[in-house]
């Protein structure tokens, strides 16, 4: 039974997908790709996917990734190009490997993620990253299924930084970039959770919603803050006999729109 | 108007709204045209939330036929739920539709599909949102013509003053007619605006444009006569009817959204009309003549249609699927071919006495064994008569027997409260249908854990049937005889535990009836429904019959009647009903004989197999049934590797 790793994307207006949304539109891309799945036993079989950490609904996403079991060996690349027919644009595969290694969830440590603050000087939120990193504790509250809940925002933050792009607005308005590095911990701390917390502790309060999205997804360096590609150890585990230590390459930035992470820490 | 897209200002707002994915479009299998290519702009609505609408196959049916078309836009537009609606109006976002989101106002042509009148305040909000005025009066050469189409639209006269014309049956070749006429008109200059627009398209007898129509009343309220105030103007206006499926194999590329939505599933009409002759049913009534789909073309429909959209379950759609001359093979054939793809079949609508495990086991075989649902409709056999629903009971209960026996533990069965004749005794009959149900599975399977579903739905008067001269069930009476019911069920020591009872109360049948039978006056409580804040009146959480209330004692008093003479009251036989010049082919001293039969529960047989009962419809459409068999067989499909 081939194991398959997939990295894809939610980009544009179809960050707006949920996940559900998302599952079966995937499901419906396998059949018309004619994937020769493996299905679970029992009376309603299903085809064998494994999702990981999806993001929230309405954030973007450039490293989303789940996993599949085939019932027939097939080529993890005309894989992708398939499912990537299959699929709408926005919903994009770009990256497949066969899977040589366990446990790819517990190598999503950490992600990072980019916040576009349309109407928001630079100026204006490097203060506010600096006064969210100062404190040891921001507490913030979101609705979740059990009625509000408070929580803090500030341990699971392991990078905060102002990207220093600002003003790329061809209107030249002011458009202030955040990256955020955030360790996955329970209760999760989401972008808007941070973006709570720069509320609470700076009074950060942009006049539109924010542009989020996920870049990368992987184990997490403490020292660098760097968070590398989860399918590296696969990779490697495919090339090169007897694998290497799990991969210290740095996240495979995507499409090289956005820069290398981790790198000019505030 | 500008066409832009409005979805830089939507796309601020998604944030804030439940299921945003609901209006960024985008779904597989949709289409987007460039505007400027074409010169004939069609926005299509569903008027009810998106997860209700997308699966509705007569808008993507005519949404693929007109974008078919060289220099033939249509794009698709959804009731929004009071959430986005809310931030649309404080931030200035128009309708838009799902496609580009261009502003609706932007096109020639709404055209709104109305499977139900609970649908109408909907359409308000869809034209305020899109800066149309809601009146038909008040627009000008900068609107789009707002055409309803649809199974309500055999009776448009509660929207009358709303619209400004309205089609009645198949709307797949009318959409092409009338977007020709559209086209000579705008190549011409517009000549004479929209007036003139207007009556080339009632000329043609089939488009109801319902300013050119005057209505005459009695001193007593009732309709002394409909007529036509302009010369050239058609006194009865006919119905659309396209007579061979296999002509028209849509959709053909099924749309498939990524949001949730209410059907997921692959659907295929197999055969269009039913002349069972049930009398409380609009849908067989106004449909005839029954025309199927051939075995192959139905075939070739399911094969494209899974290529094309990924789909695990396939819906043979129609009124009563089983009454296909083939549908034994087709059942059968379909199985066969996508045994290793895990394909499921469903049958949405099956009678009782065309149910046959064979035919069972072909639908299960490759998906999930749900429980199966039946529509005897009436309790006893006396009210079965009425309605013209030959069903026995004695069938009834050898089918559930055969499916208890080959492993179903679940039956479903559908009836109705509030037909005509019906005493109290009619309805407390159903729950001697479910013991005795339940008393024959727990004897076959030999198990206890056996159970029957009753499901009970308020009988509301249509136009176009026999029944659209009956007296509706009042509401108080309608749930003082469901509580008898439901008290003798749940009082069965030894099976009441085996039954569910699941029953709506009587409130929302008089809304429905007031709207189904309703005249222009009746326009006058929707906007007053509208104007309170009526939304989306078929969703329970969103329904209030009391704002109907309300509003109709704000507005019908002044024309001398209410909701009961509406509702409530029978009809005679010369009065002049407020449909009676839309054309459903059905003659109408037919439906009176039919009514009249009913009253001495005489049944009539299905003219597919006796002799024609001379409703009318074919020699008025010069027309007749078309159905199989043609005796072909579906063959397996080639695997290419």
């Amino acid at each position: 039974m081939q194991r398959i790793r997939l990295r894809y994307t939610k980009r544009g207006r179809l960050r707006f997908t949920s996940h559900r949304d998302f599952q079966r539109a995937f499901e419906r891309a396998l059949r018309r790709a004619e994937v020769p799945m493996a299905y679970s036993a029992g009376f309603t079989p299903h085809p064998k996917v494994s999702y990981a950490n999806a993001a929230p609904t309405g954030t973007g996403s450039e490293a989303e990734y789940l996993e599949i079991q085939l019932a027939e060996h097939r080529d993890p690349d005309k894989l992708r190009e398939l499912l990537n027919e299959s699929l709408p644009d926005g919903l994009d595969v770009i990256d497949s490997v066969q899977a040589h290694t366990s446990g790819l969830a517990d190598r999503l440590q950490a992600s990072v993620w980019e916040i576009r603050l349309d109407g928001v000087e630079a100026e204006t939120a490097q203060r506010a990253v600096e006064a969210f990193l100062a404190a040891d504790e921001v507490l913030v509250e979101r609705r979740t299924k059990n009625g509000m809940r408070s929580f803090d925002a500030r341990a699971a933050v392991a990078r905060l930084e102002t990207s220093g792009r600002e003003g790329d607005r061809p209107d030249g308005k002011a458009c202030a970039i955040l990256r955020l590095v955030v360790r996955h911990v329970t209760p999760a701390v989401r972008p808007d959770d941070v973006l709570s917390g720069l509320r609470a502790t700076a009074d950060l309060a942009p006049p539109v919603p924010a542009a989020v999205t996920r870049l990368a997804q992987g184990l997490l360096d403490e020292e660098t803050g760097a968070v590398t590609d989860p399918l590296a150890p696969d990779r490697d585990a495919a090339t090169a006999a007897p694998p290497t230590a799990a991969g210290l390459s740095a996240a495979k930035a995507p499409s090289g729109t956005s820069p290398s992470v981790g790198e000019g820490t505030a | 108007m500008s066409a832009e897209s409005v979805f830089p200002q939507l796309e601020a707002l998604l944030p804030h709204v439940q299921k945003p994915i609901q209006y960024v479009g985008g779904e597989l299998n949709s289409t987007v045209k460039p505007w400027e290519s074409c010169d004939v702009r069609w926005s299509l609505m569903y008027p009810d939330a998106y997860e209700v609408g997308l699966p509705n196959q007569g808008v993507m049916i005519l949404y693929e036929v007109l974008n078919e078309q060289e220099g033939v836009l249509a794009e698709r537009t959804y009731s929004v739920w009071p959430d986005l609606e809310a931030l649309m109006r404080e931030h200035g976002v128009p309708q838009f539709t799902v496609d580009a989101h261009r502003p609706v106002r932007a096109f020639d042509v709404l055209g709104v599909s109305f499977s139900t009148e609970l649908g109408y305040t909907n359409l308000l909000t869809a034209l305020d949102l899109a800066g149309i005025p809601l009146e038909a009066k008040d627009r000008t050469e900068e609107h789009p013509l707002i055409l309803a189409g649809g199974h309500a639209a055999f009776n448009p006269e509660p929207i009358a003053d709303f619209l400004d014309c309205a089609v009645v049956g198949d709307g797949e070749q009318a959409v092409l007619e009338i977007t020709e006429i559209i086209r000579a008109w705008k190549n011409e200059g517009r000549p004479r605006g929209r007036d003139e627009l207007l009556f080339r398209l009632a000329k043609t007898g089939s488009v109801y444009v319902p300013k050119f129509y005057d209505v005459e009343y009695l001193a007593d309220g009732r309709i002394s006569r409909v007529v036509p105030n302009r010369s050239g103007v058609p006194w009865r206006v006919s119905k659309h009817t396209v007579m061979d499926l296999d002509e028209w194999p849509y959709p053909k590329q099924p749309l498939v959204p990524l949001a949730e939505t209410v059907h997921e599933r692959m659907s295929v009409e197999i055969f269009r009309g039913c002349t069972r002759g049930c009398r409380f049913c609009q849908a067989g009534m106004i449909t005839r003549p029954v025309r199927e789909r051939s075995i192959t073309g139905i075939g070739d429909m399911v094969d494209k249609g899974l290529k094309a959209t990924g789909f695990e379950e396939v819906g043979l759609l129609s009124l009563s699927s089983a009454d296909h001359t083939e549908i034994g093979d087709i059942a059968k054939g379909l199985a066969d071919r996508y045994e290793e793809d895990k394909i499921g079949l469903s049958l949405p609508s099956t009678r009782v006495d065309a149910f046959n495990i064979d035919l069972a086991n072909e639908l299960t075989r490759n998906g999930r064994r749900s429980g199966l649902t039946f529509a005897p409709e009436g309790g006893s056999e006396r009210i079965r008569k009425v309605i013209n629903k030959m069903v026995s009971e004695e069938d009834l209960i050898r089918t559930v027997s055969t499916a208890y026996g080959n492993g179903w533990r679940q039956v479903k069965l559908y009836f109705m409260c509030g037909l005509p004749t019906e005493t109290d005794e009619d309805v407390l009959q159903i729950g001697d249908m479910a013991v005795k149900v339940i008393a024959e599975g727990r004897k076959v399977s030999g198990q206890n854990d056996i159970r029957c579903t009753v499901s009970i739905g308020g009988f509301v008067p249509k136009p176009h049937t026999p029944f659209q001269w009956a007296p509706q069930l009042s509401a108080e009476e309608t749930d003082a005889r469901l509580e008898k019911l439901r008290d003798k069920i749940r009082g069965d020591k030894k099976y009441g535990r085996s039954i569910g009872f699941r029953y709506h109360d009587g409130k929302p049948g008089i809304v429905e009836g007031l709207l189904s039978r309703g005249d222009r006056r009746v326009g006058a409580v929707i906007r007053a429904v509208y104007d309170d804040g009526g939304r989306f009146d078929g969703w329970r959480e969103h329904f209030s019959y009391d704002r109907w209330m309300r509003a109709a004692e704000k507005t019908l008093p002044d024309f001398g009647v209410d909701v009961a003479w509406y509702t409530t009251r029978e009809r005679e036989y010369e009065e002049v009903l407020p449909w009676d010049h839309l054309d459903s082919g059905l003659d109408k001293d037919w439906l009176w004989e039919d009514w009249q039969d009913a009253l001495d529960e005489t049944e009539v047989e299905d003219c597919r197999w006796t002799p024609c009962f001379d409703c009318g419809v074919c020699p008025q459409m010069d027309t007749e049934i078309q159905i199989g068999p043609t005796g072909k067989k579906l063959l397996p499909l080639t695997v290419v590797k």
